[in-house]
């Protein structure tokens, strides 16, 4: 790597400070003044705008009644990830943003702050409220120990059943561990809440990538997949070999298993739109780049949520419309990127020609998208896609019936909380199958 | 701007705001503060013989995140010596001539109680105020609450004191009593010039679930208190419109209970008091909240074309009536505006579980719909709602004389 264009790894003191939560756990009192602000609708909406559909407004109430163990079965009855969930939610698009307040012009109720309060207060203290069920007999893999896998594993465990979840990584909480802002959900916060859940007894096998299905099909009577997207998609542009040249899923993987502990490029630039480009760009202007985020469409068409942009601008990430990546250069190391120009004609982006230039930089991080593992899933017998997702059924069967599926394999990418529901109600309908309806 | 000078029984004052004997009167110094923030009147806190208090004294109910809705005491009159109080006195009534100084006492002998007047009223103080309300500790000794509760001890003390003070004397009223008007007649008799209502109503307000011991704990252990603030307010206006409407009962009424804001205030104004005291609030937020009861009630006079604060007594009073005497033929039913409604569905709930099941939920909308034909106009969705004036409960005019229940053909009575 050229010495001085990149910057030194941050003091540890530094990347704390910098990387402190957005969202901090509430105090006590905190939790109850906010609390006291809920008027507990009837048929909330914050509750239908919640994929896991918690009681929220219950949960609430019982904050601010201190019956904060109330409170946390409440919310782990419907979501045993609901701490994470709490924390990393895009709860101004879900819940929060369905608070009645928002017809008020009042600011709505802080639903995943209070959630992470009283999620975490269960967990520190070690407060259990599920137990493993009577053995049915049946075991379970489920494949990948992300949010959906963990959410199934938990329930199938509660349902009696036998589960193993192999991982790839070296720890499991898929993205909770390897993708989410850690100013939302550290690893800290990973690991505690993954050791809280487990200890209701399924097995995760880390390190263990399932490369052939054969031998799980034998030794399983059903199998969850819970894989999540792959890696980084190419941009397909001359110069992506270039060293100083990541995919945004890889360095924020990297920037995770490394505790923050990296180094980025002075001047770095993010090709995408989206939530990962966000991310990826925030967490390189907290180790101290120069960030510019290339977005081949203009704002409005930004998939990005407008509180993440807005997040992203007061970190003084700039952003640069219309403007498409059509050459990386440099020679060994990336030097800079050349441009083009961009009209939008409805959705339609045409490049104006002769309105090239070149942008340096010293690092380039392309979040346009993951791949999704096609390859893997077509190893598997009578297993249909969809546009490189898994198709499965209401039970989230996959068409080959031994075979269940659910979180970003199936929805092609969406929150954490997606990914519990489904890994939830997955569960239901692998214990229908695993003992024909028999349970009453 | 409206006048809001106040001549109650012959005490004359600035404003009608007066402090309630209590802790906030308890020094001259605080009372000076109290002056200089605005405020027409104090009562000093109660004279007597020598107490002792304990530690701790107070506790509070709160509503969700709103603290002392209610507060309780098992504090006992002034711990400082009759000496200390009378220089004290003096100086204030020295330095702050206009406004209004009033002294409460209790004693147990005629000889104490006329020592005291004497006293005091060679410092020039305005009025007295008898302490008959106090619903513990001093209640177990005969005074307070127990002379208050028995008409009997309340006349005969009134006329010790009565015979021999030159100034007014107020008589301080518990509402621990069934019928208030029983020793509001007899301190009448007994020579009063006016009465002052409520004291505190015996409480507990609550049981540290801790410690399981009820609060507020005294090495472990507790007494019942005495309850005041906010919570009080409609036990007390109901009271005060009991005197206010009884025929027989003639002297002017000082009101207090819960008062905290001036439409509180006004509130007791229009059910009669000429004078209002407030304690819990002070306690609360300081003496500088006298600046809103000015304003507001001044304001809201010259809103309504009054001149002075009296125009407003009792105008509400004469408002409330027996049951018997409401119009059975008129009707209510409550109106939801969509525009404003923020689908919270609050209203229909409560309606649905704590009504008349008149409030119903279409497929496609969160807005709830009034039934028309089975609301009864009770007002409970327009009371949860917690958007202002959303639901309003619109009359259903009706060509129906008025009929009361002693006319109405369902009376079993009526012929």
């Amino acid at each position: 790597m050229p010495d001085n264009s990149w910057l030194p790894i941050p003091k540890e003191n530094i990347i704390k400070e910098r990387f402190a939560k957005t969202k901090p756990i509430m105090t006590p009192s905190e939790a109850v003044v906010e609390s006291s602000r809920c008027i507990f609708c009837h048929d909330a909406p914050c509750i239908n705008a919640c994929p896991t559909s918690i009681d929220i407004p219950m949960f609430i109430r019982q904050i601010m009644t201190k019956n904060t163990t109330g409170a946390a079965k409440t919310i782990f009855t419907q979501n045993i990830l609901g701490k994470s969930c709490g924390q990393v939610c895009p709860t101004s698009v879900l819940c929060e943003g369905a608070c009645v307040y928002h017809d008020l012009n009042e600011k709505p109720i802080d639903i995943g702050r209070l959630q992470a309060y009283a999620t975490e207060s269960a967990i520190d203290k070690n407060i259990r409220f599920f137990e493993k069920g009577k053995s049915t007999g049946k075991k379970v893999a489920i494949i990948g120990a992300g949010p959906a896998g963990i959410a199934c594993a938990h329930e199938l465990t509660v349902l009696g059943h036998e589960v193993t979840i192999f991982e790839a990584n070296k720890k499991p909480g898929g993205l909770n561990t390897y993708g989410v802002a850690p100013y939302k959900f550290s690893n800290e916060d990973a690991s505690k809440e993954l050791k809280y859940i487990s200890e209701i007894g399924f097995k995760i096998k880390t390190n263990s990538p399932v490369k052939e299905v054969k031998k799980l099909e034998k030794e399983f009577d059903a199998i969850f997949i819970g894989t999540g997207l792959g890696s980084s998609r190419k941009i397909n542009i001359p110069g992506e070999n270039l060293k100083g040249v990541f995919g945004a899923t890889e360095f924020i993987h990297n920037l995770r298993a490394k505790e923050l502990k990296v180094s980025v490029g002075k001047n770095v630039i993010v090709i995408g739109g989206g939530n990962t480009a966000i991310d990826a760009a925030v967490e390189s202007s907290l180790l101290g780049a120069n960030v510019t985020i290339i977005y081949r469409r203009s704002e409005k068409e930004q998939s990005a949520y407008n509180f993440e942009v807005e997040h992203a601008k007061k970190h003084n990430v700039k952003f640069m419309y219309l403007t498409s990546p059509v050459e990386i250069l440099g020679k060994g190391n990336i030097t800079g990127v050349k441009c083009i120009r961009n009209k939008l004609k409805k959705s339609e982006i045409i490049p104006q020609k002769g309105s090239e230039f070149v942008v340096s930089c010293d690092m380039l991080i392309k979040a346009s998208g993951q791949k999704k593992m096609v390859e893997f899933f077509n190893s598997i017998s009578k297993i249909k896609l969809g546009n490189g997702k898994i198709i499965v059924n209401k039970d989230f069967q996959t068409t080959n019936p031994k075979y269940f599926a659910g979180g970003d394999c199936i929805n092609g990418g969406k929150e954490v909380v997606n990914a519990v529901a489904n890994g939830r109600d997955a569960a239901h309908g692998i214990d229908k199958f695993l003992i024909k309806n028999k349970r009453k | 701007m409206a006048n809001l000078e106040t001549n109650f029984a012959g005490i004359k004052s600035p404003n009608p705001f007066w402090l309630a004997s209590a802790p906030p009167t308890n020094t001259g110094y605080q009372i000076m503060n109290a002056f200089r923030a605005g405020w027409g009147g104090a009562v000093w806190k109660t004279l007597g013989t020598p107490i002792v208090n304990v530690s701790s004294r107070y506790s509070a109910v709160s509503y969700k995140n709103n603290k002392l809705m209610g507060l309780n005491n098992i504090e006992l009159i002034t711990d400082r010596s009759l000496e200390v109080n009378l220089k004290e006195i003096k100086e204030v009534k020295e330095k702050f001539p206009k406004n209004a100084l009033i002294i409460s006492m209790m004693f147990e002998t005629k000889e104490e109680w006329h020592d005291c007047i004497i006293r005091c009223e060679d410092l020039g103080v305005d009025g007295f105020e008898l302490n008959y309300g106090c619903p513990h500790g001093m209640c177990e000794r005969g005074m307070g609450s127990a002379v208050g509760q028995n008409p009997e001890v309340c006349e005969r003390i009134t006329s010790w004191v009565t015979e021999k003070a030159t100034k007014p004397v107020i008589v301080k009223l518990t509402p621990n009593v069934t019928d208030i008007s029983k020793p509001a007649l007899a301190a009448q008799r007994g020579g009063a010039n006016a009465v002052s209502l409520i004291n505190t109503i015996n409480s507990v307000t609550g049981i540290n679930l801790t410690t399981m011991e009820p609060n507020p704990t005294v090495a472990g252990q507790s007494s019942h208190g005495g309850y005041c603030g906010p919570a009080v307010k409609p036990i007390a206006l109901n009271m005060l419109a009991e005197l206010t409407n009884n025929p027989n009962f003639k002297l002017p009424i000082s009101g207090i209970g819960g008062i905290e804001t001036w439409q509180d205030a006004t509130e007791f104004f229009l059910m009669g008091a000429t004078s209002v005291q407030v304690c819990t609030a002070v306690m609360h937020y300081g003496f500088r909240i006298v600046t809103d009861l000015i304003s507001g009630v001044s304001n809201y006079l010259d809103l309504n074309n009054m001149k002075h604060v009296t125009d407003l007594k009792g105008i509400a009073a004469k408002k409330l009536r027996k049951w018997e005497e409401l119009d059975l033929n008129y009707k209510v039913i409550a109106h939801i505006d969509p525009e404003k409604c923020i689908s919270c569905q609050l209203c229909y709930i409560a309606c649905e579980d704590g009504a008349h099941q008149s409030i119903a939920l279409l497929p496609d909308s969160r807005i709830p719909i009034i039934k028309e034909d089975t609301c009864v106009g009770c007002n409970l969705c327009s009371l949860v709602c917690p958007v202002e004036s959303c639901i309003s409960m619109v009359e259903v005019k009706t060509k129906k004389k008025k009929l009361v229940w002693a006319n109405h053909p369902a009376n079993p009575a009526h012929i």
